[in-house]
């Protein structure tokens, strides 16, 4: 049976690991020089912080998964530094991946595979948010984590959730300057969702004591905050804002990380013709799968944050999980009891997820209400109110009616990134302007490539 | 929406040809029913090349294609918007010798059509042109020829025929039509449909209607590759064809080169298609020896739609043979993005009129009939 | 004289690793081994990556891990690529795209 993997994050890993137990030798491809994920990516050689350094509290973890994506290297077909950029399903026939290393295409044929593809910034489009030395939150982590730098001399970190916290407490500790933390929650919404759970209780924990280490240095952390714009003009010079109770407030800045959570990459599901579903919570669209991980196409299998937001240890969990169920289903021997264990754990884990949900709200409003000047996508410089154009009956195509019809007249989410970026907030900004529900303009389709694929280049002279 | 729709005339299939029709009819004050099962403009006139030329096409469509293109240097006054169409010219590449007789015969037509059209010997192709590949050895350019948006020509043809007074009725499919005491009947979705006259602009699928009034034809499924590079700086002006095909591309002033080439995946019945990545692969290393500057320039999307392709590659437009006030134009076959704005006019004619001047006779549905 | 330039990325931690040299825009610049092209251009008086196509501006990145496409430079020999996911190789000639 042939078997593929895609992403060497936490799920990845942890499916692999139950795969080669098994006796199987899966095909494992991964975008990065080395495995890991986004939230367990190493540095390049060279560079020698310990994993408690790079990780936190989260080293253990790290330097666990790393040992065990390493042992597991040999003993399967690795294939790193590739794009999987297209996938077509095995229904009657086998699956195919299309894949492009360095330039050099291959297509593999697969009987069952696993989709670990991870998940990346969720982010709001604010009025300036394309000038240099503005990024996703995720990437001031990777600039200090992969590179060991910071983003700039005086940054602000604007958005929420737990990585707000955590990579501005990670920037303080490498000395980096910081000009603001501003958390668009307010600290009752988060008291309320998590204070009552054991899990919940301790994200408080780790989030007041890092809000605490922050304000001890001096520095400004304001919740309930709204940002208004981030101003410069070759670069960015600084932010104004909304405080708590509505006033308008300026602070200099040189540089600014942007983040509301994290959204899964289903480009790869959506092509394989998994159906979506709109999860209300965590107001983001997910690939349908059952609790160990079974798409409804068969041989197909989802698990970790691009099967639906659930973290890195949920998607350990996931990851192992999934290899279970594809075992079961091609009639192999699983290990039941480890099934069992790890259904239960995942189950358990499900109100604490609810609960982040629910303290860290996608601020719907701050998208909908983008001022129409604002590049709403960034690839094509499509501004807010184009989208809102496109959304009058009396526009000379007629009223767009759902978001992809939208990105046909107004090239929104038509760029190199494929709506990745702005999808959410096209959403959001479509949805408020036709005066309907989110769920009901859809979400941006994946089409392949799910990356840029480049056309080749000329074989250089003296080639054999 | 239940019951009985009264109409005047009733259009299956909201492509460009049916859009145009609606639009045209309604202007000259007809009661007309367009329904789609889609959204107008989703399959082949939506989701083609966007190419907008005459150079080429078959001396039987070339009468509709030069009356097509004076509509389209007017659709700013018709919708409103020029759906970005351009002419900047169609440069069609001959790599071999046989290719380039080919484009020389062709000449003679384009001379009987008073069709603009210059022939470019290898010299003079690769001075003005110096970025194509060596391996093209000549070329002849139609002026007037260029390429537009294909996501907004239908979307803003049907929005005309609306303000027009035309009912544009969207993700409603028709399950049954007949001819029955001399109107049509014809039952989509919950709702039943009553028509003097029935215009069949249904892409594929309009070989389905023709063959509910007994006429079947030979239309197959045709699903175009398409693909699309990142934007880069403007440097292809024309639209660029090969002799004996298998390459198109063009660049639109943002930068993005869109290219298509062999056929993509898809099932009518869901509808569903798809480009695959063999024919995506094999148009970029066809683009790249064409243009061999968009090496290492990444294709960033690619996509299909369903067309209907017939047996000799040109449409049916006309009267239908067995039922009177039935009208077809559809198995446009890679074609009717070009077309579609002057079929609406001509159909108008023929349903209002009686008669059109465009000769129709090669394209009519009577070619594929087998004599009893 | 040239007009001084912010860099935008600051080099904090894990900053002892052997110099390189590439060109960026047809000029000398040097950077660390394990360097990132993003790095090394803005961690270097590169100030940005690219123009926006659409007349809106300088871009300099994104999403730093492969997603948002925002970065791409123009690498000699390989064509558009992510500056974000491509490691500095000594000599390699960048320019913006």
């Amino acid at each position: 049976m042939r078997v593929a993997v895609v992403g060497a994050g936490p799920a990845g890993v942890r499916a692999v690991e139950q795969l080669v137990r098994a006796g199987l030798r899966p095909v494992w491809i991964d975008e990065a020089p080395d495995g890991g994920g986004r939230i367990y990516q190493r540095p390049p050689a060279g560079f020698h912080r310990t994993p408690k350094a790079l990780y936190g509290w989260e080293g253990g973890r790290a330097a666990a998964l790393h040992a065990t994506l390493d042992a597991l290297k040999p003993q399967v077909d690795w294939r790193p530094e590739t794009l999987v950029w297209n996938i077509q399903p095995g229904l009657l026939d086998p699956g195919r991946l299309d894949t492009v290393r360095d330039g050099a295409v291959e297509q593999l044929g697969f009987d069952a595979a696993i989709l670990c593809t991870g998940a990346m910034d969720r982010v709001i489009p604010i009025p300036g948010w394309t000038l240099p030395g503005v990024t996703a939150m995720g990437a001031a982590q990777i600039a200090l984590k992969t590179q060991g730098c910071a983003i700039g001399r005086r940054v602000a970190f604007v958005g929420s959730g737990p990585l707000l916290w955590l990579v501005a407490y990670q920037y303080m500790k490498s000395g980096a300057g910081i000009a603001a933390v501003i958390d668009t929650t307010p600290w009752r919404t988060k008291l309320h969702a998590l204070a009552g759970l054991r899990d919940g209780a301790a994200t408080l924990a780790k989030g007041a004591w890092y809000v605490a280490r922050l304000r001890a240095a001096g520095i400004l952390v304001r919740e309930g905050a709204t940002p208004i714009a981030i101003e410069g003009e070759d670069g960015v010079t600084g932010l104004r804002w909304r405080d708590a109770s509505g006033v308008e407030q300026r602070l200099d800045c040189d540089a600014l990380a942007l983040g509301w959570g994290v959204r899964p990459e289903t480009q790869l599901a959506d092509l394989a013709g998994v159906p979506m579903r709109f999860d209300a919570p965590s107001h983001l669209w997910v690939p349908q799968r059952d609790a160990a991980g079974r798409s409804a196409v068969p041989g197909l299998y989802l698990a970790g944050d691009g099967a639906g937001i659930g973290g890195a240890d949920v998607a350990e969990m996931a990851g192992a999980r999934a290899a279970l169920a594809l075992q079961e289903d091609a009639g192999m021997k699983a290990d039941v009891e480890l099934a069992t264990r790890l259904d239960r754990r995942l189950h358990a884990q499900a109100r604490f997820r609810a609960a982040l949900d629910r303290a860290f709200p996608f601020p719907a409003r701050l998208a909908a209400t983008m001022p129409d000047a604002t590049i709403l996508c960034r690839c094509e410089a499509v501004r807010a109110g184009e989208l809102r154009q496109a959304a009058r009956a009396d526009a000379a195509t007629g009223a767009a009616p759902e978001v992809n019809r939208a990105k046909a007249f107004t090239r929104i989410g038509m760029g190199r990134c494929q709506g990745r970026i702005c999808g959410a907030a096209a959403s959001a900004v479509l949805a408020d302007a036709l005066g309907c529900d989110v769920t009901e303009v859809g979400r941006l389709r994946g089409q392949a490539p799910v990356k840029p694929l480049p056309m080749p280049m000329p074989i250089p002279a003296g080639t054999p | 929406m239940s019951g009985v729709v009264e109409t005047e005339v009733l259009v299956i299939g909201g492509g460009g040809a049916g859009c145009s029709t609606a639009l045209h009819l309604a202007l000259r004050g007809a009661k007309v029913v367009l329904l789609e099962r889609g959204l107008v403009g989703s399959q082949a006139s939506g989701a083609n090349y966007g190419g907008v030329r005459q150079q080429g096409r078959h001396p039987a469509e070339l009468p509709i294609a030069k009356r097509s293109h004076a509509i389209w240097q007017d659709l700013p006054r018709l919708l409103g918007t020029d759906c970005e169409f351009v002419a900047t010219g169609h440069l069609k590449l001959a790599r071999s010798a046989a290719d380039e007789a080919d484009l020389v015969a062709y000449l003679d037509v384009a001379r009987d059509y008073q069709l603009p059209v210059r022939f470019l010997d290898r010299a003079t192709l690769h001075r003005d042109y110096p970025w194509l590949g060596a391996s093209v050895v000549a070329a002849s350019f139609a002026p007037e020829d260029g390429s537009a948006n294909p996501r907004l020509l239908s979307p803003a043809l049907a929005q005309a025929a609306r303000a027009a007074g035309a009912a544009i009725r969207e993700q409603i499919q028709v399950t049954a039509c007949r001819h029955e005491n001399g109107r049509f009947v014809v039952e989509a979705g919950d709702a039943v449909f009553h028509a003097d006259t029935l215009v069949n602009t249904a892409g594929f699928w309009g070989g389905q209607v023709a063959e509910w009034f007994g006429e079947p034809v030979p239309v197959r499924p045709h699903t175009p590759n398409m693909g699309v590079t990142e934007p880069i700086p403007y440097f292809i002006r024309p639209n660029i064809g090969v002799a004996g095909g298998g390459i198109y591309l063009r660049q639109i002033p943002r930068g993005n080169v869109i290219f298509g080439g062999g056929r993509g995946t898809g099932d009518p019945a869901v509808p569903f298609s798809r480009a695959t990545p063999e024919a995506t692969l094999a148009a970029m290393r066809k683009a790249v020896e064409i243009v061999p500057s968009l090496a290492g320039v990444s294709v960033i999307r690619s996509w299909s739609g369903i067309d209907g392709m017939m047996p000799d590659g040109i449409p049916v437009v006309g009267p239908s043979s067995t039922t009177p006030g039935l009208f077809h134009a559809f198995g446009f076959s890679g074609h009717g993005f070009q077309l579609g704005p002057a079929i609406g006019a001509i159909l108008s004619e023929l349903v209002l009129d009686g008669r059109t001047d465009v000769p129709l006779e090669p394209l009519s549905i009577r070619r594929f009939q087998t004599t009893p | 004289m040239r007009q001084e330039v912010a860099l935008r990325l600051v080099r904090l931690v894990d900053q002892d690793r052997p110099e390189i040299s590439f060109t960026f825009e047809d000029r000398a610049m040097t950077a660390r081994q394990g360097d990132t092209l993003l790095t090394a251009i803005l961690a270097g008086d590169g100030a940005f990556l690219r123009e926006s196509e659409f007349g809106d501006g300088h871009r300099a990145g994104f999403c730093l891990m492969g997603a948002c496409q925002d970065c791409r430079v123009v690498l000699e020999g390989s064509g558009r690529v992510r500056a974000c996911t491509t490691l500095l190789q000594p000599g390699m000639r960048v320019r913006r795209a």
